[in-house]
């Protein structure tokens, strides 16, 4: 049977498991939204901004680990998912974009809405398309789907020229999933995995550095493994959050700019550096060159560009971490670093996470009571900024997927459409997005989307008036000359959601907090939380930019 | 150091932009670049020359190979191929003697003469970079009109080969 280009999308989406989509009509993608609104059996969730759509993708890729599906019109629309695009690339989330396009004989011709998406978008997509015959159009999806979920995953964008949405031809799934010039490394060299045990055993201060490589590869099992097996101090970034249990002993909590300075200190003065997913980041590492000076450091990674990039290491392994460690935990033998193990505890307890919890409506506080109210169990997801950071220190996680939050990329305006993904993904689960003040108005547009989605989340909003991160800059690094960093003109933010139909409440105190956390999370809609905190909080532990990870802020 | 990478691509369009892009923002130089097809249906081959330590060389290597239109990527020692690069050189002739003094030049480089008019004559050479320079540098003082020079390109000696292996 013949099917238009656009109805081939749609079964297309049908064949790979697709749930739902996230997106906005317009002019060059009508085609697509007419097969979508007749054969469709996914749903279609319109967002208010493009950006919107695809970091709802993001975040439902992310809480549910298949990849999230954007769809935008061609110019402008394209054009506003490039951040999105930009935000998942870095923190190697799957998600496949479909953009609308002039009709074939118009491109090139600076065409109404028309924009070059695919070369716009090439440093930012782990692979882009411009499908210029229909007939091409099943196996492009079909590689697209592919290429987006395995290896390090990652977006990838499909544009489509209107006439080819609206070519018939025959329909026929291809099965195969081998392409030319992609290729996976999985198990890992035996010989390596052998090594790194030895090394392992040999270790006399060990620390596992683990990373989101953990969370893509579900290894989060085989992780506990190791550490149990020959009790390692675990530290995460702040994209592995939630694969090891921060409950547990054994575990460091979060390392690098704003992490724990004894996780910190760990890394700097271990013997040996276990890095696992993860790709030894500025904010991790610090001043580079004393990061790790006393350790050997075994790196295991998917992406074998990753090995040797930013620091030289000792036993390179690439390949599926989750495999990997499964190898590794038999070769490794059982012990106990009793000394290391004792260092360990005793930086833990005489350098916590502190602040000063006075009368005021710390953020600290909020984050540790919604981890109380929730029991651990909620999803936490987060714009980007001091409230971010607060979120990572003071939630104490303990299952991956659970911290949804833009890390390479640092995007502002990323919680609230993230939230809307991650809400999507998880109906079932509690939802809390964390945003300051000015990242929420960044996609502030998306609150009616998370009420026509009848979406239960619940919005804590770190009001401070300020671009609060870069005013702690401001006021450590520049002098506190606090330039444009005032949210002057913010608008009364309880009343913005009544107007859109939802409930807002305000808390300018702890009395007032816990009754409104516990309404919020027990409404079955979007609801937010107006929290009026000190102006002038400071996230700390904090390295310095340039300073190592064992000069911090904030620790006496 | 110099270095010359092999990178055999699938043949379709936007593929140069996706290297020099990747080039472009991981801050690697290209001295040259040279494209052709291959003995293989739908496989190109570029030849690029980059100027790194072995540290670079290695990143561009992986970053290349991580491109999904790339399909290999090897690098070329010199010690253990032929490289090759041709010019086209166009050089004023203000006399006769002039003139048979630049063929001088064109017989001891074994270059050939392609066109020649009473003002102008137009010279092929290929060879290694270092000898294209020689003959660009020695034509220098005659009064170089114009000169084309392709990139190099190179091809391992014996029996290695960079051609498509099932990936």
């Amino acid at each position: 049977m013949k099917l238009s280009g656009a109805e081939i999308v749609v079964e297309c989406l049908k064949k790979e498991g697709v749930k739902v989509v996230f997106g906005i009509p317009g002019g060059a993608i009508m085609p697509l939204y007419d097969a979508m609104y007749r054969k469709a059996s996914f749903d279609n969730i319109l967002t208010k901004h493009e950006q919107g759509a695809i970091h709802a993708a993001d975040g439902y890729a992310r809480v549910t680990g298949k990849v999230g599906v954007c769809i935008a019109t061609s110019g402008p629309g394209a054009t506003n998912l490039v951040t999105g695009l930009a935000n998942a690339h870095l923190d190697s989330i799957p998600i496949v974009a479909f953009t609308g396009q002039v009709s074939t004989n118009l491109i090139g011709t600076d065409g109404f809405q028309e924009v070059d998406i695919s070369g716009i978008s090439i440093p930012v997509t782990k692979n882009n398309y411009i499908v210029v015959d229909v007939k091409d159009l099943a196996s492009t999806i079909k590689e697209a789907f592919h290429i987006a979920r395995t290896g390090r995953p990652g977006p990838v964008l499909i544009d489509l020229p209107k006439d080819v949405q609206l070519a018939h031809t025959d329909f026929d799934y291809p099965k195969k999933d081998r392409f030319l010039g992609y290729q996976l490394p999985v198990k890992g060299n035996d010989k390596q995995i052998k090594n790194a045990a030895i090394e392992i055993d040999k270790a006399k201060k060990p620390v596992i550095y683990a990373g989101g490589g953990i969370i893509t590869s579900g290894a989060s099992k085989e992780l506990k493994e190791l550490a149990f097996k020959a009790n390692i101090p675990v530290t995460t970034t702040l994209m592995g959050l939630g694969v090891f249990p921060e409950n547990h002993s054994l575990s460091l909590g979060m390392l690098g700019m704003h992490g724990t300075f004894y996780a910190n200190s760990a890394v700097s003065n271990a013997d040996l550096i276990i890095a696992l997913g993860t790709r030894f980041d500025d904010r991790v590492t610090g001043k580079l060159a004393e990061f790790g000076l006393h350790a050997k450091i075994i790196h295991i990674d998917i992406d074998p560009a990753e090995i040797g990039k930013n620091v030289l290491v000792d036993i390179p392994i690439v390949g599926d971490v989750k495999k990997i460690l499964q190898k590794l935990n038999e070769y490794v033998h059982e012990k106990t670093e009793k000394e290391w193990l004792k260092t360990v505890k005793e930086l833990k307890e005489k350098y916590p996470l502190k602040y000063v919890n006075n009368e005021e409506l710390k953020p600290q506080y909020i984050i540790e009571k919604i981890n109380e109210i929730t029991q651990g169990k909620a999803i936490i997801v987060t714009s980007v900024g001091q409230h971010q950071m607060w979120a990572a220190q003071y939630y104490q996680y303990t299952q991956p997927r659970t911290f949804i939050s833009s890390g390479g990329l640092g995007t502002m305006g990323y919680g609230l459409p993230a939230a809307i993904g991650a809400k999507v993904g998880s109906p079932k689960k509690s939802v809390v997005c964390i945003s300051g003040d000015g990242s929420f108005q960044m996609n502030i547009q998306e609150i009616a989307t998370a009420l026509k989605e009848n979406l239960a989340i619940t919005l804590i909003l770190m009001n401070n008036g300020y671009l609060g991160m870069v005013r702690q800059w401001q006021e450590l690094f520049f002098d506190r000359r606090y330039a444009k960093t005032t949210l002057n003109g913010n608008p009364d933010f309880v009343k913005l959601v009544e107007a859109y139909g939802g409930t807002g409440i305000r808390v300018s105190n702890k009395k007032e907090l816990n009754p409104a956390l516990k309404k919020a999370l027990s409404s079955n809609s979007f609801v937010l939380i107006d929290c009026i905190i000190p102006k002038e909080e400071n996230v700390f532990p904090m390295v310095a930019p340039g300073s190592p990870i064992t000069k911090m802020l904030g620790v006496d | 150091m110099r270095h010359t990478i092999a990178v055999l691509v699938k043949d379709h369009p936007g593929v140069l932009t996706r290297v020099a892009s990747l080039f472009n923002r991981r801050g690697f130089n290209i001295e040259s670049l040279a494209v052709g097809h291959t003995s293989e249906a739908e496989i190109s081959r570029m030849t690029i020359v980059v100027e790194g330590d072995e540290r670079v060389l290695e990143q561009i290597t992986k970053q290349l190979n991580k491109l999904i239109d790339t399909v290999r990527v090897k690098d070329i020692r010199p010690y253990n191929s032929v490289e090759r690069e041709l010019a086209l050189i166009k050089v004023k002739t203000a006399s006769l003697v002039i003139r048979s003094e630049i063929m001088q030049t064109v017989d001891i480089f074994r270059a050939k003469v392609v066109d020649v008019n009473s003002k102008i004559i137009t010279i092929e050479t290929t060879g290694t970079e270092d000898k294209v320079n020689a003959l660009v540098e020695l034509l220098r003082p005659f009064g170089l009109e114009e000169v084309v020079r392709t990139g190099k390109i190179a091809i391992s000696r014996g029996v290695n080969t960079v051609r498509l292996s099932k990936k």
